[in-house]
């Protein structure tokens, strides 16, 4: 009998688990291309994202980071400086050395799920207090971003 | 084991008899025990449906979720809106501009969605003003008035803003008949019946939901009511409820309830097109605005346009057809086929159901009466499909199911009536709180309803609602219309006075492109800042610009020297977030013209008029981050003719000036 309980209890909470996901909406508040992985699987060298590695070629693209400047001007310069000091995010000065290339463009491109697993990240997050925005950067904008952080940290 | 069982399943059932018998006792209050459960929306869920809802005397929409009944958003449109600058912005100012001037605040009655082939396509929503008349589009990608046209020649526009089925036209009908803009107006009153004229608009719609008015239909003065537009096989007519047919200028009360008919006023509106492009309108001299919004300047801009085409529908006999409805017909409501044509008469103890086919034989037959004013009036009887006799008192408006079923609602005896449109017979009735007005069913005006829901908005509240003072809410009452039996399962208060409302399935709008934030990129502001490395103050005579960022969490500049005091100063402020959802806000002490809120991506500007020497700080109104209370600065104010230089910066200090 306890045993038929059992089933009977287990029947009636699948039963409600599974109403529940067929009633659950879309989350409309996050990107489609956002994927959620397991937290244990994450990558702290790596970050989160579609790069699992970025080819730098030989040398500066000095016209990449020319680009880079552009785009860092409206989109990121109101909360980093090019030197060590922290406004309101890190300065940029050694970040290239830092962190892996692919780690920059992941988190440039979609920082939201690395703040949430990144334990770097989240210790940060203390200290600045301000979770760094999605600035709706392309992939093209995160790459001429990462020369100019380059170039700003001694790259020829 | 066995006994054990035993008594356990027996207290199962006790509870689930317990459970079932949970049932209101009290069966006058209408509600049933699965009402809750109709109408929950779980925390973190959507709603099925979007409820674009008239504000009525507040000026503005409102959109509510069904079946929860939550509100997400009160759009301005009409009216200045402080909650989102609207009207108080330099940006937004000119959308309330129109040929009297900036009008602050008017009264909005009526939504109606944007359709294609018949069916509710997400793209817009029209609003009406009555007061001073002009038709609104709103963007359903943007939630956000994108364009307002006046209406010349009218008074009350009310018959609006009712859409034909591939929004090729919405209309306006005056409600007031008032001589021309393009007459004298300078005469008695009491030559109402010689001077006094109604028009009805055609507004033409573009691709782009640009509009402009294609011509006017002018007519004997009457009052327009209500309108709406054929569909299937009665496309290309339009058809006008009006009252007073008496010609009353006074005491209306009384002296426009003395027929037992007025007019349902059929107009085939490819016929009106025919005159138009033969040249038979007559252009006539008049002032309206036209008033834009540009999604790349953030701005909008006001036109005043001064020519309007004019049609007679007293010599072009073949335009306008009179119905003869009992009696002062208020809703004037077309079925999802088409064929069927329901006029509300509110003064009337019947529901009277016109056909279209027999409308065309009447036609075609010259089955007139006579004629009102040069219009041909068609006998009653060869229009008629037949009555809906005793449906209850004073009705106003009807909606469909697509099953074959209307709803009408009772003003007087405070009920919803289900009907069957061919048969006639009332199929049910349920009680509202109180004193109805329109209804609402998921495209239930259009060709496809989506009838598992209706809403009824009520005039009065009295005893629904703890008391708020002499001024009560009123109130939105959902039913669930998918059984044979309607039922109620929601109460929930609106903004302003709730007139009609139209509902389309949530997927429709949510998956029409959305706009999330404005591209920076894309931001053609004269007066953008784009990133921190631009931002400036710049003096020109007695105006200071200011081209200012915000950013979570502070303003660029935000120290400011050098002002004056006789200076207007402008803060452009740009918002250089890229992100849903992350506005940044912005307030000067002593403004006496506003806020701004400023969305990701866009520049808004205000005007600011320092009154005093002195130095006043400004911050974010909008909280943004932990550091919010962190986003402020300061302006110094300097009597006029200091030797202060113009200084701004951030985050240094300059050596201080005296």
């Amino acid at each position: 009998m306890n045993k038929m309980y059992a089933l009977a209890l287990g029947l009636l909470l699948f039963i409600s688990c599974g109403k529940d996901k067929t009633n659950a909406g879309e989350d409309f508040s996050k990107s489609s291309s956002t994927e959620t992985s397991d937290p244990t699987s994450y990558d702290p060298n790596r970050g989160e994202g579609k790069y699992s590695t970025v080819d730098l070629g030989t040398g500066l693209n000095v016209a990449m980071a020319a680009e880079g400047e552009k785009v860092a001007g409206v989109k990121c310069m109101s909360c980093h400086k090019l030197t060590d000091e922290r406004l309101v995010g890190p300065g940029w000065k050694g970040v290239t050395e830092r962190r892996t290339p692919q780690w920059l463009m992941n988190f440039a491109i979609n920082p939201d799920p690395m703040i949430d697993k990144d334990p770097e990240l989240q210790a940060q997050l203390e200290l600045c207090l301000v979770r760094m925005p999605n600035q709706a950067l392309t992939d093209d904008d995160a790459r001429n971003i990462l020369e100019y952080m380059r170039q700003n940290d001694g790259v020829k | 084991m066995n006994t054990k069982f035993l008594k356990i399943t027996a207290a199962l059932i006790l509870i689930v008899a317990f459970l079932g018998s949970c049932k209101p006792k009290n069966t006058s209050d209408a509600v049933s025990g699965d009402a809750a459960q109709k109408a929950y929306v779980a925390p973190g869920k959507y709603d099925e449906f979007y409820n674009f809802v008239s504000g009525g005397f507040s000026g503005q929409i409102s959109v509510y979720g069904l079946p929860s009944g939550r509100l997400f958003r009160v759009i301005p449109v009409f009216s200045v809106d402080p909650e989102k600058g609207w009207g108080y912005s330099e940006e937004t100012k000119p959308m309330l501009n129109t040929s009297h001037g900036f009008v602050p605040w008017d009264d909005l009655h009526h939504t109606e969605m944007s359709q294609t082939n018949g069916e509710i396509d997400g793209r817009w929503v029209f609003g009406n003003a009555n007061n001073t008349p002009r038709i609104a589009r709103i963007d359903l990608k943007t939630f956000k008035t994108a364009e307002i046209i006046e209406l010349p020649n009218s008074g009350g526009n009310h018959s609006s803003p009712f859409i034909t089925e591939n929004t090729e036209y919405v209309v306006a009908g005056t409600r007031f008949s008032v001589p021309g803009d393009y007459e004298n107006g300078d005469v008695p009153i009491n030559t109402y019946k010689e001077n006094y004229k109604g028009h009805i608009s055609f507004v033409k719609v573009g691709k782009e939901g640009e509009m402009d008015i294609a011509f006017q239909i002018m007519t004997p003065g009457v009052n327009f009511d209500l309108s709406h537009a054929g569909k299937g096989k009665s496309h290309g007519w339009f058809f006008f409820s009006c009252y007073n047919t008496e010609q009353a200028n006074t005491l209306l009360e009384v002296n426009a309830s003395q027929k037992d008919k007025d007019f349902i006023m059929a107009v085939n509106w490819k016929k009106a097109e025919e005159y138009v492009k033969a040249g038979k309108g007559k252009k006539q001299k008049v002032r309206y605005a036209h008033n834009t919004w540009d999604e790349h300047t953030h701005t909008a801009k006001s036109v005043i346009k001064t020519e309007v085409l004019v049609l007679d529908a007293s010599e072009l006999k073949d335009i306008c057809y009179m119905i003869p409805c009992p009696k002062s017909p208020h809703g004037c409501d077309v079925d999802p086929t088409g064929e069927y044509i329901v006029g509300s008469g509110k003064l009337a103890a019947l529901i009277p159901v016109f056909s279209f086919d027999k409308l065309q034989k009447a036609i075609k037959d010259k089955s007139y009466e006579g004629d009102y004013g040069g219009i041909p009036v068609l006998k009653y009887e060869s229009v008629l499909h037949g009555e809906v006799k005793k449906p209850g008192l004073g009705p106003l408006h009807t909606e469909f199911d697509g099953k074959g079923n209307a709803y009408t609602t009772m003003f007087v005896s405070s009920e919803v009536v289900k009907w069957d449109i061919k048969t006639l017979q009332v199929l049910d009735r349920v009680p509202t709180y109180y004193s109805v007005g329109h209804l609402c069913i998921p495209g239930g005006d259009s060709k496809k309803p989506f009838g598992k829901y209706l809403v009824a908005y009520n005039k009065i509240t009295k005893d629904r609602y703890l008391p708020t003072g002499p001024e009560l809410c009123h109130s939105a009452q959902l039913y669930d219309i998918s059984g044979d039996k309607m039922q109620l399962i929601l109460d929930f208060p609106t903004i302003g006075e709730p007139h009609y409302a139209q509902a389309a399935p949530a997927d429709l709008i949510r998956n029409n492109g959305q706009l999330k934030f404005y591209k920076i990129e894309d931001n053609k502001h004269p007066y953008v800042t784009k990133g921190e490395k631009d931002a400036k103050v710049v003096r020109e005579g007695n105006k200071v610009h200011v081209y200012m960022t915000s950013m979570r969490s502070h303003f660029a500049p935000d120290n400011i020297e050098g002002v004056f005091l006789g200076d207007e100063v402008y803060f452009h402020v740009t918002n250089l977030e890229q992100d849903w959802d992350v506005p940044h806000g912005f307030a000067i002490k002593g403004a006496d013209n506003g806020e701004l809120l400023i969305m990701p991506g866009e520049t808004t500007t205000l005007k600011w008029v320092p009154d005093r020497v002195g130095t006043f700080p400004f911050y974010c109104t909008d909280f943004c981050s932990a550091l919010h209370q962190e986003m402020q600065g300061y302006i110094r104010v300097s009597p006029k003719g200091s030797n202060i230089p113009l200084h701004y910066s951030l985050g240094t200090n300059v050596p201080a000036t005296k």
